[in-house]
């Protein structure tokens, strides 16, 4: 008894102690789990979607296909599938006749780095690339067969990801070579979609010559803007390979693809970073982007939020069986009638069925009968009119 | 009710440990089989067909099916939705060099070709033809869906079903091609998902895109169809067969060498078998020339020899079974090796008893004419042929002026089908059932009128020309050596594509060549050269005009000057000189 009471005190004094520690940061630990709640909440978005656009047709605009092709890879890398992901190519580079490497497209002089890979899905090609399939497929309104690959099923918890990559200038963009799409039609284009609850936040990026002017007449919130040039400015090329023989990238993705290639699903980095990418010593260009519209600091929104997908975990401790006896699953199946004679394949080159296949005859003649009741009529007027003693003239 | 619950009880007790047996039973309803044939060609090139077959025990248009194993459940409710009998999807890359090469086991034209036969339950063929289109479209990543009525025909002797059929009303049938359609890693991509074991395993380990898109004659298809479930044929399975065909070149691949092992055509080796496959086999054509012995030697040493008849003249072949387990004992991985024996003498070189070749003919950009000639080398039988032609509706046909000669004479055709174009509705369509005589070469000339299309109508690359698809070749051609019946499930895949009537003939499909032709094609920059010139005249001349007619003049009083005038005019009146 004298050596268990000094250890329940003992405890008893522990207890005490743990109690009135717990007190006194109680609160600080429940703000730290809140902080740490608020953290998990917010973005606000709960999924992520993608649309990479190439406008430029013809071999010497491999870069532009390149530059499309390294941020799809990156954004696959960083988690978004391929069925969030809508990538629009509009002249094909990898087999192309004029390839030396057939099914590649590479990024780096020297062959380093083919962004074609091997699991890749070109969801608009070719001459599907106008600016019509464009802008239904931001808006939504497209015709119903169109499948689902080739939609943008975003909601309103969506962040999406706009690039853009060509030929452009002060205000607009060509698509193809034979048609533009304008600074204006664009961002009417973003206010229909905010006016449908099509996305919660929005990242433009655009690589084109004077790319700047063309987020200069957004005015939907939350959206993000960046261009490789400033209005009046060139984007250049990054580097030739004498192999292929034309520019394999532009600098301004080639900077933002060696950028990319740094962030990991789970890193840190902010849009702060991806301002600084390209300066004008490396760009030749002047790198430009626009916050005004949204409404969260840049400081504070993570590269993955747009580049990278969410994917929320829920951790459940109980158990589910997957259990063998699903009895009554199968035995719906219908049981089958047989056929009473046997089934037979069709002849390939059915000769003689062929040749008596008689064409339905589509035309209408007259019957004879009328025609020739009409030349007897026509004859009787005639002979009627001017005398029966002409017939020996006739004849 | 109490005696109905008792008997419910009694069904499901009943139904319970049956339809796990039934269960365990259904699950083995379908079935895959895998091949990959190499043959090597006369000309030093290699032709690897890849053929993978899910066969499925079951009645897809019946009944509501929702569990899917081998099948791909994007294709299982594809046919169940839209009522399909049969479906034929190609997406060719190159042409197939029948003249060089040989009879192919199964061609393509260049682009997309689709050819479906729909149930005769389906009441709106054209809509059903429209959104499958689509739906594939968007499975295959091609542009499918630029299929419409102005590419789309409806052959009435050519295309037969190739499964089971119980009529053949045509008007079920649509056939379309695109020639224009590039194949590329994208549609390589979702053609390897479809399979069971994806690219992991089993044969499609050395479908690399890299190696397969490097070649002279690349062509994936999917062909799904009702096939007999058993000898008896009573009752119907339907079988899904995905094969990809592949011609290495024997410069660019092969570095000049005749000698092929499966690392040097794909950078890869066979190492495991799909678990999923009941069977999985390769087979590499080792048939004789000339009846000699043979040139040609395998390594490693083949599991088995097979000998078939393929296309009517006997073949040999060395047979690698990866399921059985000798083959991997030594090794794990397995490259199979060709080599020949002795240098191959060129004007060895077999030709074909049928081949074909089509060409555009004319010159100016208002007429032309096409030209196709067709070879018949057999020494003493003749044999019909059908020729499909489609050709697009800005090409003008005209029927008066087509001639088929054969040997100097005219050879006029047992059927003929002639469907005329509508402009921007429905392409031409002809379809002729000619005789080839023994030993000969049939001409066929029609001649054509280029139309000029409205500018809007204009692809943005009209320069590159317009693509007219290959028309198509159907025969029976007559074999060397009868065929025999035989047993579907135990011969090899590539002997069993066409169901074959009588031994004495066999059923080929040949495609000519796609032609490329050049529209009158408009200045696209002639609008914007016109409305500069017209805006600086009107700018200049009637500007002028308006300027001196509307202008009105009125004195101007001079103004006062500004600051730095006032003090130079005080200045100045002091130095007395006149001011300003």
């Amino acid at each position: 008894m004298a050596a268990a009471v000094p250890g329940v005190s003992w405890a008893r004094g522990a207890v005490a102690v743990l109690l009135l520690l717990l007190g006194c940061c109680g609160p600080e630990l429940a703000g730290g789990l809140q902080d740490q709640a608020e953290q998990f909440f917010r973005s606000g978005h709960t999924n992520n979607w993608a649309v990479l656009v190439c406008t430029s047709r013809f071999w010497f605009n491999y870069r532009h296909v390149a530059n499309t092709l390294s941020v799809y890879r990156s954004v696959k890398r960083l988690g978004i599938p391929d069925s969030h992901i809508v990538l629009m190519l509009a002249d094909d580079m990898a087999c192309n006749p004029r390839n030396p490497k057939p099914a590649t497209v590479f990024s780096h002089k020297n062959m380093e780095l083919n962004v074609y890979g091997d699991d890749v899905e070109v969801d608009y090609r070719s001459y599907e690339v106008t600016v019509e399939n464009f802008l239904r497929v931001l808006t939504g309104r497209i015709p119903p067969s169109t499948p689902r690959s080739k939609r943008l099923l975003s909601d309103d918890r969506s962040n999406i990801l706009i690039y853009m990559t060509g030929h452009g200038g002060n205000g607009f963009l060509k698509f193809q070579d034979s048609e533009e799409i304008t600074n204006v039609e664009l961002a009417d284009a973003f206010e229909q979609m905010w006016q449908k609850r099509r996305y919660n936040e929005l990242l433009f990026i655009i690589d084109t010559c004077q790319g700047a002017s063309m987020y200069e007449r957004f005015y939907s919130p939350n959206i993000m803007a960046l261009a490789s040039s400033q209005v009046g400015e060139d984007s250049l090329s990054h580097q030739p390979d004498l192999a292929i023989g034309v520019h394999l990238m532009d600098r301004y993705t080639f900077y933002v693809l060696e950028f990319l290639e740094e962030i990991h699903p789970a890193s840190q980095t902010n849009m702060n970073d991806l301002f600084q990418v390209c300066p004008k010593s490396l760009c030749v260009s002047t790198p430009g982007h626009r916050t005004d519209l949204f409404q969260r600091d840049p400081q504070n929104v993570l590269i993955t939020d747009f580049f990278g997908s969410v994917r929320k975990v829920e951790i459940t401790t109980e158990t589910v069986s997957l259990d063998r006896e699903v009895a009554g699953f199968e035995s719906k199946f219908p049981e089958e009638e047989l056929a009473t004679e046997p089934l037979k394949y069709a002849e390939q080159l059915p000769v003689a069925q062929i040749i008596h296949q008689k064409p339905k005859p589509k035309d209408w003649h007259p019957p004879g009968g009328f025609i020739l009741g009409l030349w007897a009529l026509i004859i009787m007027v005639f002979f009627k009119t001017y005398g029966i003693k002409h017939m020996k003239h006739v004849f | 009710g109490g005696m109905a619950a008792a008997a419910l009880l009694l069904l499901l007790v009943a139904a319970g440990p049956g339809a796990g047996r039934a269960g365990s039973e259904r699950e083995r309803l379908d079935a895959l089989r895998e091949e990959l044939l190499l043959s090597p060609l006369p000309t030093g090139d290699v032709a690897a067909t890849f053929q993978f077959r899910t066969r499925w025990d079951a009645d897809l248009q019946r009944g509501a099916v929702s569990h899917y194993r081998l099948f791909p459940k994007a294709l299982g409710r594809l046919v169940a939705a839209l009522g399909v009998r049969e479906l034929h999807l190609a997406l060719t890359q190159g042409f197939w060099r029948t003249r060089y090469w040989g009879q192919p086991p199964l061609q393509a034209p260049a682009g997309a070709e689709l050819w479906v036969w729909f149930q005769p339950t389906v009441t709106d063929v054209d809509k059903a033809w429209k959104e499958l289109s689509n739906i594939l479209s968007g499975i295959f990543c091609a542009s499918l869906n630029f299929i419409d009525s102005t590419n789309t025909v409806i052959p009435t002797a050519s295309f037969k079903p190739l499964g089971l059929a119980n009529g053949t009303d045509h008007h079920l049938l649509r056939y379309a091609v695109l020639p224009r359609e590039v194949v590329c890693t994208e549609n390589l991509t979702p053609w390897k998902k479809l399979l069971p074991c994806g690219s992991k395993a089993g044969l499609a380990v050395l479908l690399k895109a890299e190696r397969l898109f490097h070649s002279s004659y690349h062509s994936q298809a999917v062909h799904i169809r009702p096939v007999c479930r058993d000898a008896s044929c009573l009752a119907v399975s339907w079988e899904l067969r995905q094969t990809l065909t592949v011609v290495f070149d024997f410069f660019s691949s092969g570095q000049g060498k005749k000698d092929w092992s499966l690392f040097k055509m794909f950078s890869r080796t066979l190492t495991d078998t799909c678990p999923l496959a009941s069977q999985s086999k390769v087979y590499v054509d080792i048939s004789p020339k000339n009846k000699e012995k043979e040139l040609l030697e395998v390594s490693p040493p083949p599991t088995s020899v097979h000998e078939a008849i393929v296309q009517g003249d006997k073949k040999t072949y060395a047979v690698y079974d990866l399921l059985s387990p000798s083959l991997f004992n030594t090794s794990r991985s397995l490259n199979v090796q060709l080599k020949w024996k002795r240098p191959q003498d060129s004007s060895e070189m077999p030709i074909p008893t049928l081949h074909a070749q089509r060409y555009v003919g004319g010159y100016g950009l208002q007429t032309g004419e096409i030209c196709t000639l067709i070879y018949n080398t057999h020494p003493y039988r003749a044999f019909p042929v059908i020729l499909l032609e489609t050709v697009p509706w800005y090409l003008r046909l005209y029927v008066h002026t087509l001639t088929i000669i054969t040997k100097g004479k005219e050879n006029k055709p047992s059927y003929i089908h002639y469907q005329p174009a509508q402009d921007r509705r429905r392409p031409h369509l002809l379809e002729m059932l000619i005789q080839l005589p023994a030993n000969s070469v049939t001409k066929i000339t029609i001649q054509f009128e280029r139309a000029l299309l409205k500018w809007t109508e204009y692809p943005p690359d009209p320069n590159h020309g317009f693509y007219v698809g290959s028309s198509v070749l159907s025969a029976l051609v007559p074999s060397v050596t009868a065929m025999k019946d035989m047993d579907v499930e135990q011969s090899p895949l590539f002997t069993s594509l066409f169901p074959s009537s009588d031994g004495s003939s066999y059923f080929v499909r040949l495609y000519t060549e796609p032609l490329l032709v050049n529209l009158p094609t408009p200045d696209f920059s002639m609008p914007y050269n016109v409305i500069c010139l017209t805006c600086t005249v009107v700018a200049v001349c009637y500007g002028s005009f308006y300027n001196l007619l509307t202008r009105t003049f009125h004195v101007e009083e001079p103004s006062r000057g500004g600051l730095a005038k006032r003090l130079a005019n005080v200045i100045r009146k002091f130095r007395g000189v006149p001011l300003l």
